[in-house]
Formats: C-alpha cells, structure tokens, sequence
C-alpha cells in the first residue's frame, strides 16, 4: 500500500479514518485549525478529541463555478457531527439539488485524491448519504 | 450616546457600471466632487478624508488629494472587506465625534467589473511533494474539495442553513426575491442593470451556486460614492439651503460577528446583523417598524431573505411569510432595495456602503423622481463584510 498523508491534519488517517477537533479544554469550544487562543473564552490549552463520523446535512450549495482544477458541479454542505458543524462535500451522489435534502443522514468518506512524485496519495474526505 | 448629531451634508455615488477607461481615482474624484457640489462645499472645508478601496492598491487617499484638492488634512485609507464604505464613513464620524474634526469627506471607490468569482483565499496550488501548509495542515487546495469559499456557494448555504431553522425555502422563493430587485431596478438610471427580469428567466439562467442563478448574485461593476459628512454645531453656521437639505445620522453601528459554534465553517452573518440592528435601534431612539425603506446586503438573493429576519423586520422565522406578503416590493408596507440593490445595482465594493446611503439620503430629501418612496422620513442602511463585519446606518429627515 503507498504512503498517504491527508488532505488536512483534522483527518486522521488509518483502519479508522475520522475527523478530530482542537477542544479548549476550558469551555469546550472546537476548532479545526491551529489556534493561538480560544475564540470563545481566551483560553490557551487544547485537547484533540474525534468526532462522530456520521451527521446530518444543515445547509448545502450545488457549486457550478470554482476555482480551476475542481471539477464542477459538487455539492458543498455543512455537516452536523453530533454537536460540532463540519464543512465538506457531500460525495458519491448524483450532484443536483434533488438528491440533497436538508436534515439528511450522512457518514465520513475518504477518496484518493491524488499522487505526488514520490507516489505517496493524499487522501481527502467528504461525507456520502448514509 | 450624549455627544452631538452627526449629518450627511452633501453625497453623490456614480452611476455603477463598466468604465474601461477611467481608473479608481477618475471615479473616487467625480463622487468627491459630486458631494462637494451637493453639500455646498469645498476640500478646503474638509478636516479629513476616510478613503476606501479594496481589490485595488488600497491607499487611493492621496492619489485622490492630488486630484481634488491636497490640503495637507490627515487621510485614513480603510479596507473593510464589504463594509469598506460605511467603514470609511465612520472613520470620519469617529474623527469628529473626537473633536479632532467637524467636516469630512468620506469615500469609496473599485474597479470589478470583468472579475470573475471571487473565490476564498486558499488556492494553493498541488506541489511536486505534497506538503502541509497553514493553519490546516493542508497539503493541496481546499476550496472545492472541503465545502467552498466561494461567495455564492458560501451565501446559498447562508440561505438554506435558514431553512434548516426554520422550515426549507424554495429556489422559486429565493428567485422572487431578485424578480422584486431587478424590477426595482428599471427606475434607477444610476444601476448597473435596469431590466426586468421575469421569475422564469431568473431561475433559468446559469446556476453559478444553487439556489443562487447568476442574476441573483450581486453584479461586479465599477463605481464610487462619497460623502461629506458635518457636525451639528458646524451645520447650525451654514446656510438655510444647506441646513434643509442635511439629513441626520441617526445611529452608526458596526459590529462583528462573536464566536458561536459554526462559525468557523460557515461565516456566521446573522449575529453581528441582529446585534448591530439592536444597537441601531437604540441609539436611534426607533423601531423595525418605523423604518420606511431599508437598503440592505443583499449580495445574493439568499442573502436578503436573511437579513429581513436579522434586522428585525419580521417576526423570528418569519422572512419567507414576510417577503410572501409583498412589504419588501416598492408598493409593499415596508420595501426593501427599491434602488434595485447589489443584484442589478452592482456591487463595486469599497463603494456599497456609502451608495447604499446616497440612496437613503435621496428618499428622505424628496429626490429620488419616479423611484421616490413617498412620504419616506426614516431610512436604513446595511452591509456586510465577509469576515465578519455589519456596519448599519439609520437615517432621519
Ligand atoms: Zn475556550
């Protein structure tokens, strides 16, 4: 099996591929991205913790127009994991308004998304109708 | 807020559209010039200059001064995403509420027309290795492949994440909301566009982000407005023409967006707009329903629908009934971007937020010919600045 890395370090790879989030550990606010203080309430210690790999959709858009390299149309969405919101795309669906409903039950997917010089994949994530 | 009353004494705003051959300060000097001429004044009259731009160099203040007038006043160059303009303006506001003024000149002024999708700020491109980079670690472009930080796709889902509130909104809901601007917009030779559009054709047109067609997203185009904003005390010396003419400040508001769970996925435009609506309506001594036209942000038709809920204009929940029941239309109860609005106005951005006042402003003075909304007394302004900011404006004549 090739080396892969992940698209982002909030997905964690493995038999078990899943999302985390930094959590201050003072008020328990999330965030996926390296933080300086908590947005929430200044703190400045975070835990990693995983979240839950199925959700529902809270709002979505068919994209017809992005930036070069993305193929179009796809389905971006918010995503509700328990109680943590969640940006992806939803994949592995016919990408047309029909097919996504809000409230919609939805898991974690990962997908090749492509190879570097050294053959090692970087792995991406979206969420399919579960 | 004890300190005294602040006034537009004199504004102009171009007319939005494609200008090939005039650059930014062309277009920032014909505002400034054109507020100088309606408020009865000159540069030398000014104490200072607020100048805002955003997708061009960003510091056209003293470009503008070798043009208008360089009086050696102090010059603050504002960039505020959307709100830009109304940043500007109450760069000025602050200046005088200070002391340190008691006349100044604020402008707006941008060059879109032509530009594509504004897309989000993560367009790196795939390396020969791949490589983590930022603040996600990110080893390729996520714009696209982690949801989109494309402005239409980011406010279709603003829009259906009200529908998860509050019961789904309709495409055809939406599209009403632009046929009610566009139609708004045949009276208004200053807009960008000035067609009618038909709801058919709307939702027919090219999808750029569902539910958002292309004519309801806001229109790219070149464009400047200005200000001169006066003191009550300095007012109160000028002469009976200009004093009648003046319109009051009744409120200036801006506000971001506080840290609520969510936020750092989808921009969170509801809390600083509710909030800064709040506070607008306090210090303004009125409510929702003494408003008699609201400009308000609606860079997409998704947009709107929320902002009548943010700012209070309808019951909680309730801006799908509220735009159903016509108050938003020009012969409604209570309506809503009869200047057409970002969808056919255009939306040249450093401008948006002074603009939307010239529109105000001209409602109250009686100005605004076949488009005037009669007997219009009180007035209010809104934008947004993705990032987040709201900057709100209540007008009174
Ligand atoms: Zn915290």
């Amino acid at each position: 099996m090739p080396n892969q890395v992940p698209l982002v370090s909030y997905l964690v790879l493995g038999d078990d591929p899943h999302l985390i989030a930094h959590e201050c550990t003072n008020c328990k606010a999330r965030f996926f991205d390296r933080r300086n203080g908590c947005a929430k309430c200044f703190g400045t210690e975070f835990k990693d913790v995983s979240l839950p790999k199925e959700g529902k959709v809270r709002a979505f858009s068919v994209v017809h127009s992005a930036a070069p390299g993305i193929k179009v149309p796809f389905v971006a969405s918010v995503i509700e994991c328990g109680t943590t919101r969640v940006s992806a795309n939803i994949i592995n669906v016919d990408p047309k308004p029909e097919n996504v409903k809000l409230g919609m039950k939805v898991k974690l997917a990962t997908y090749v998304l492509g190879k570097d010089e050294a053959g090692t994949e970087a792995i991406g994530f979206g969420f399919e109708p579960a | 807020m004890a300190s005294e009353n602040l006034y537009i004494l004199g504004i102009h705003m171009t007319k939005f559209g494609k200008y090939p051959n005039r650059d930014l300060i062309d277009l920032a000097a014909e505002a400034a010039q054109g507020a100088f001429k309606d408020g009865g004044v000159t540069m030398g009259d000014m104490n200072i200059l607020a100048a805002g731009n955003l997708r061009g160099t960003g510091r056209i203040g003293q470009p503008l001064q070798k043009q208008i007038g360089q009086t050696g006043i102090p010059v603050y160059n504002v960039t505020n995403a959307c709100a830009t303009g109304a940043t500007a303006m109450r760069v000025v506001m602050m200046a005088i509420k200070a002391g340190e003024a008691d006349m100044g000149l604020a402008v707006g002024s941008e060059k879109l027309a032509g530009v594509g999708l504004l897309t989000g700020a993560n367009v790196k491109a795939d390396g020969k290795t791949w490589t983590p980079e930022g603040r996600y670690d990110a080893v390729s472009a996520t714009d696209g492949r982690i949801g989109t930080e494309t402005m239409p796709g980011v406010f279709a889902q603003i829009g259906m994440e009200y529908g998860s509130r509050y019961g789904e909104v309709s495409f055809e809901t939406f599209a009403k909301i632009s046929e009610k601007n566009h139609y708004h917009s045949t009276l208004n030779p200053l807009a960008a566009y000035q067609k009618r559009m038909s709801l058919e054709e709307i939702m027919k047109d090219v999808m750029v982000a569902y539910p958002n067609t292309r004519p309801m997203c806001s229109a790219n185009s070149d464009g400047a407005a200005a200000t001169v904003i006066v003191s009550e005390k300095k007012l109160r010396t000028l002469s009976k023409a200009q004093q009648d003419r003046a319109v009051k400040i009744a409120a200036s508001i801006l506000t971001t967006d506080p840290w609520e769970d969510g936020c750092q996925v989808l921009a969170n435009v509801n809390t600083c707009t509710r909030e800064a609506a709040k506070q607008a309506y306090a210090q303004a001594g009125v409510g929702p329903k003494d408003l008699h036209l609201i400009e308000l942000h609606d860079c997409f038709a998704t947009a709107e629908l929320v902002h009548y809920d943010n700012l209070m204009l309808c019951d909680e929940g309730a801006a799908v009934e509220h735009f159903n029941s016509g108050a938003t239309w020009r012969e409604g109860r209570q309506p809503v971007n009869v200047s057409g609005g970002l969808e056919s106005k255009g939306h040249p951005i450093a401008a948006t937020g002074i603009a939307n006042v010239w529109e105000i402003a001209t409602h109250l003075r009686g100005e605004a010919g076949p488009r005037q909304i009669e007997g219009a007394k009180i007035g209010m302004t809104h934008v947004i600045g993705l990032g987040n900011t709201c900057a709100i404006h209540i007008l009174q004549k």
